[in-house]
């Protein structure tokens, strides 16, 4: 029963993205369209950082560096699926095989910032507050020099896939809202599990809540994977979106971006950090002719919101749908 | 004669120079209420956290129905069957009651994080169970109706109960109070007297208290350990350890002769 019912809902949206897809198209100039797609990967980016940030309140300030190897995992995959299976440029895949080639390498992103989660939570996870802060920003600006000087990935010039023309532009409406939506309701589901209970509880108390038979250190280092994962998916969209990644791209100032994010929309609400992701996914690209005040303008609406709202707009809570349209989902809520 | 619930064989614990604990050794008998008291910095505590897991000592052993758990992490400890609370009430004071009583269930699920992720049956059933269990110890602890209060909102008396019911969802066999009685008037230290054997018999409970309240000691616990400066000073029935001259030189300073004051 349940299932049928997923079924029928995901065919629902697939048809309602493909549909809008064609419309954005049609009637809507590349920019907009633009904004749009760039907002669907800041949600991603968003609601995967809240995981770790958010609600298990582990701060990490490095998330940049996982949406960098999401990004090269991604586009190194595209590139040598294409090879293999024998296309060009004179021999171009059709637009669903180019979704299918995108979907691949995304897998293979996320595989890759996942393992990145891995490698970089075990030993981080161990620390608190400002220390992990730090510990995750040096873990970013490694993973960064790292590509810096991989000459195989383009060092510093950045990747392009060896092409002329770049990066093939996979990323579209359809695809980014797709995986989008799979990773919010994934992780959305994540957090309202025992699992995100969990968390929740090492946030509030890390000692009670290994008196109570949780492995917290286990519990933190499952939510960076995930939370790295999602990061990577959204590096891998964003590769696609250009036409060249250059690790300065992923500098510290995007994981500060993917911060305000989640301070704006309320730490802790997977709804807040959709919130946010659009907030700042519409002032970036606003102030894109002051480009060089952009930290500062972030800094002053963090000092603003700590004044005037210090838990977001949403706080912890969540935006939920009217009750007409909530469906008791597989047990109790 | 039965395997102790709880015994600790000269137990040692040391911070930089300071023997917090230094070679105590007691056993706790399974259904027993043990008393562990002493004054202030005497080490009780640290023996708590010693046998939750908290801290390793550096010396002895401590075994748990037989088993050795001396140097276990504390989640290991509490799956074996041994609860706690703590002496400034650690609640999710950002969670419902009825979370703060569920999450105590996670170690138990029967489900992984894909599982959790796809919404997969298990996850439903496992979801239900845990509520009906939490809701079960808090209409035993008359906390039902503020299931869906965020736990930091309850009055004192409450978030007391909270942590006790949040505890016996591990389905303990063995529960540490840590100052149970702490910030209670005396009439209700009074009733806690009543509840604690009344958790060990609906609970099937050994249970081991710290505690300051000697009227509570006194009244409740079937046997009494008594610690100063780490070292054990006196053990045995209360009465026994109540009249023991070492215990009250300990609480009350050593005995001055009435004269003496009087001339000074």
């Amino acid at each position: 029963m349940v299932w049928t019912y997923r079924t029928a809902v995901s065919i629902a949206l697939i048809a309602v993205l493909f549909v809008i897809n064609w419309a954005l198209d049609a009637y809507v100039i590349d920019y907009i369209v633009r904004i749009i797609m760039q907002c669907g990967i800041n949600a991603i980016l968003a609601v995967g950082l809240n995981l770790i940030n958010g609600t298990t309140g582990q701060f990490s300030l490095g998330h940049a560096g996982f949406m960098a190897v999401g990004a090269y995992a991604t586009a190194f995959a595209v590139i040598h699926f294409e090879s293999w299976l024998g296309f060009s440029a004179n021999n171009i895949p059709a637009p669903w095989m180019q979704g299918l080639l995108l979907s691949a390498g995304l897998l293979v992103g996320a595989l890759f910032a996942g393992l990145a989660g891995l490698l970089v939570g075990a030993p981080s996870l161990r620390l608190r507050g400002d220390y992990l802060a730090i510990v995750t920003l040096g873990f970013a600006e490694i993973i960064r020099l790292l590509f810096t000087n991989t000459e195989a990935l383009g060092g510093a010039t950045g990747y392009s896939g060896g092409r002329p023309l770049g990066l093939p532009n996979y990323t579209n409406f359809f695809w980014v809202f797709l995986w989008a939506i799979l990773l919010i309701t994934l992780i959305g589901n994540f957090t309202f599990s025992s699992y995100g209970r969990a968390l929740r509880a090492i946030r509030e108390d890390e000692i009670a809540t290994e008196a109570l038979g949780m492995n917290t250190t286990r519990l933190k280092v499952l939510a960076s994977v995930i939370s790295a994962a999602a990061v990577g998916v959204a590096g891998g969209l964003y590769a696609h979106l250009n036409n060249v990644i250059r690790p300065d791209d992923f500098k510290m100032d995007r994981s500060v971006a993917m911060i305000v994010m989640i301070l704006v929309g309320g730490l802790g609400s997977v709804s807040g950090a959709i919130i946010g992701a659009i907030f700042v996914g519409v002032t970036l690209e606003a102030m894109r002719d002051i480009q060089q005040y952009r930290l500062l303008a972030y800094s002053l609406l963090l000092i603003g919101l700590m004044i005037a709202r210090p838990q977001g707009l949403l706080g912890t809570r969540e935006l939920r749908l009217p009750a007409f349209l909530r469906r008791k989902r597989g047990g109790a809520a | 004669m039965t395997t102790p619930a709880l015994k600790l064989d000269n137990i040692a614990k040391i911070f930089g120079g300071l023997r917090a604990i230094d070679g105590v050794s007691f056993e706790v008998a399974p259904r027993q209420i043990f008393g562990l008291i002493g004054p202030n910095g005497a080490g009780k505590t640290t023996a708590f956290n010693c046998i939750s897991g908290v801290y390793k000592p550096e010396q002895g052993t401590i075994s748990f129905f037989g088993q050795s758990i001396a140097g276990r992490p504390p989640s290991e400890i509490a799956a074996l069957g041994i609860a706690r609370t703590f002496q400034n009430i650690r609640l999710f004071g950002d969670m419902t009651v009825l979370e703060n009583v569920m999450v105590a269930g996670h170690a138990t699920i029967g489900f992984g994080p894909i599982a959790a992720m796809f919404r997969l049956r298990k996850q439903a059933e496992e979801q239900e169970r845990l509520a009906a269990r939490a809701h079960e110890l808090l209409r035993i602890f008359e906390l039902d109706a503020l299931a869906g209060e965020f736990s930091k909102s309850l009055p004192y008396g409450s978030q007391r109960k909270l942590e006790i019911a949040r505890a016996l969802m591990l389905n303990p066999k063995l529960l540490l109070l840590d100052e149970p009685a702490a910030g209670m008037n005396s009439r209700e230290a009074d009733s806690l007297k009543n509840q604690i054997r009344w958790l060990r018999d609906t609970f099937d409970l050994t249970i081991v208290l710290v505690e300051h309240n000697m009227q509570v000691v006194m009244n409740v616990c079937e046997q009494v350990h008594c610690v100063d400066h780490g070292q054990t000073i006196a053990s045995g029935e209360p009465l026994h350890v109540q009249n023991h001259p070492a215990v009250r030189t300990a609480y009350l300073g050593a005995d001055v002769d009435e004269s003496t004051l009087r001339q000074s």
